[in-house]
């Protein structure tokens, strides 16, 4: 940045100025200020920067070289010292995609609720309250929840469902807070726009709240995909760690996170325990690419200028 | 009391509280058709609630409660049969800044049209040129009505916003300061646009530049804190004022 010329200033006494040179020794000019916050706040950023390529680096590094077509397209042999993760790739998609399928129109519903369809109060408070408690509570405490009310209760076993009701729980706060907060966002003119041209409250909701939160309500989606993916305490209690493809939703299957996890901690075989991550990081590194398309398209179409 | 049917809309004995707020006190005012009546006076006195009141759109606001009557061609629209649906179809509203929804040019004026159950893609699209027809718009949009509403001038944005109501085929259009996000050129035209369309609608419009009320209004409401003070024709109440608060307000004196 580029000072503009000033005019020359008139000649300053001498003790003023000592007193100036002092002033400045003290606090530095607001100019080696500013200089000096760009430089922390640039060497910041840097290092997440320079942390996440480094760990996505190591990871694909190590993991890559042992991704293959059979490693993909094989079950695994010998508790996965051979063979590949087709099962494991199989679980995740069902675990995480039923639990988002599950908790996402309830969360979305919960939010509406909350922001369109009752006035803030004692209920509202009670909600909010709960999903934040929710949203807190370790995943391992999920896990045990889950084990005993959906596999042992309600009688679903160590299975898919089992482990994808679970999951559904622990992202649901995520989703109501995103959605939440998207709607809030969404201007007040559009609904009175709405509302005056004679819709009600629920094509208003519809038709012009929630598509216009929309991106918003994705980030929030594609976040609890990513937990949901990455889970493996609570999935270990509730979905199991079967080895074979599943045939149903009530079978246990083991998903790539908590795969990953026994080829590390029982030291199966590292080779394979590194591109077991690598899959894993490829997948969620692929969501979020595909979820960012989908939004520059939804807003680009949309004309949505926020 | 004058035959009914002579007004499009009047209110008798309307109050509005919010909460415990009087905001609007005991006010009796008549419509008439296919006219242009201003509502002026300072900020905070009570115009928008008051527009807002004859749509209904205050029912949205939850800490809002009526009393008194409005009649719309003399049926009561907080009592008879008229739904808030259908009501709100007949009384229109445009809004201080324009608001078009961030949707396609297309689908704003498809909006109003769908939400009653309009499905037929060949008679959207004629109700869509006819409705831009109206404000004058067609011809500058009609090769790009896929285009985002938002990319607009805003201008054309409250154009477009006025379209949006003609194609619901309203009755009444209330406008809250419709001109007061635009330049001295765009309100010129928006005037140009309104006293055309006081042709075919009643319109009731609040503004807070006396000239404007001047210029398009056939009939002035003053109002001071909540009360409606005086209610005639536009000269009359800027030349020859009955109340001197309407004096010290019209020739600027006020406050
Ligand atoms: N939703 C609301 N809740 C409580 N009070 C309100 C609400 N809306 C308006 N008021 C109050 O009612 C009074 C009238 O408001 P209104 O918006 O009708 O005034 P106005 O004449 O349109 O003012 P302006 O010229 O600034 O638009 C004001 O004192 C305002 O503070
Ligand atoms: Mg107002």
């Amino acid at each position: 940045m580029k000072l503009a010329p000033t005019a020359p200033l008139p000649p300053v006494p001498a003790s003023e100025r000592r007193n100036a040179a002092r002033r400045i020794r003290l606090m530095p000019s607001p100019t080696v200020t500013e200089r000096i916050v760009v430089a922390l706040l640039w060497a910041m950023a840097a290092i997440t920067i320079a942390v996440l390529v480094f760990i996505i680096g190591y990871i694909l590094l190590h993991g890559l070289p042992h991704v293959t077509w059979s490693f993909l397209t094989e079950s695994p042999r010998r508790m996965g010292r051979e063979g590949g993760v087709l099962p494991m790739i199989v679980g995740t998609v069902l675990v995480t995609g039923l639990a988002v399928l599950i908790a996402a129109p309830i969360g979305v519903a919960t939010a509406v609720y909350l922001t369109e369809y009752t006035a803030e109060g004692r209920l509202t408070a009670v909600i909010r309250f709960g999903a934040d408690c929710l949203a807190g509570i370790p995943s391992i405490v999920f896990g045990l929840f889950g084990f005993v009310f959906f596999a042992i209760t309600l009688g679903l076993g160590l299975s898919i469902l089992s482990g994808a009701l679970t999951l559904a729980l622990m992202v649901l706060p995520t989703i109501i807070r995103t959605s939440e907060e998207a709607i809030r966002a969404v201007p007040y003119a559009y609904r009175e726009a709405s509302f005056g041209l004679g819709s009600t409250r629920w094509q208003t909701t519809l038709y012009v709240v929630l598509r216009s939160a929309l991106p918003g309500i994705s980030t929030g989606v594609v976040l609890s995909v990513g937990r949901s993916i990455s889970e493996t305490a609570a999935v270990m209690l509730t979905a199991g760690s079967a080895l074979g493809l599943p045939d149903s939703l009530f079978d246990s299957s083991r998903t790539l996170a908590l795969h990953f996890y026994y080829l590390a901690q029982e030291n199966i075989s590292e080779a394979n325990a590194y591109a077991t991550a690598a899959v894993l990081v490829m997948a969620i590194l692929a969501i979020n690419l595909f979820a960012y398309w989908l939004m520059r398209r939804f807003i680009a179409r949309g004309g949505h200028h926020a | 009391m004058t035959d009914a049917m002579e007004y499009k809309l009047q209110a008798s004995s309307l109050n509005l509280y919010y909460g415990r707020f009087h905001a609007l006190k005991n006010i009796n005012i008549g419509i008439r058709p296919r006219s242009i009546t201003a509502i002026i006076g300072p900020s905070g006195c009570g115009k928008s609630t008051l527009l807002r009141c004859f749509n209904r759109l205050n029912d949205i606001i939850k800490s809002a409660r009526v009393t008194g009557r409005i009649l719309l061609d003399g049926a009561d629209i907080f009592n008879s049969g008229i739904g808030l649906t259908q009501l709100r179809r007949r009384v229109g509203m445009v809004f201080q800044r324009p608001n078009p929804f961030p949707l396609s040019i297309f689908d704003n004026l498809a909006y109003g049209p769908r939400v009653h159950g309009m499905r037929d893609r060949e008679e959207l699209e004629m109700i869509v040129e006819n409705s831009l027809r109206a404000t004058m718009l067609w011809d500058d949009l009609k090769d790009r009505l896929n285009a985002p509403a938002l990319s607009l001038s805003p201008e054309q944005q409250q154009r477009l916003c006025i379209s949006r109501l003609v194609a619901v085929e309203p009755e009444v259009l209330l406008m809250d300061e419709p001109c007061s996000a635009l330049d001295p050129f765009a309100t010129a035209h928006i005037e140009d646009l309104m006293r055309k369309l006081a042709e075919q609608y009643t319109i009731v419009i609040v503004t807070h530049n006396m000239q404007q009320a001047a210029r398009v209004s056939t009939e002035t409401a003053f109002m001071l804190l909540g009360e409606l003070v005086e209610f005639g024709d536009t000269t009359q109440i800027f030349q020859n004022p009955r109340q001197k608060k309407t004096e010290e307000y019209v020739s600027g004196r006020y406050g």
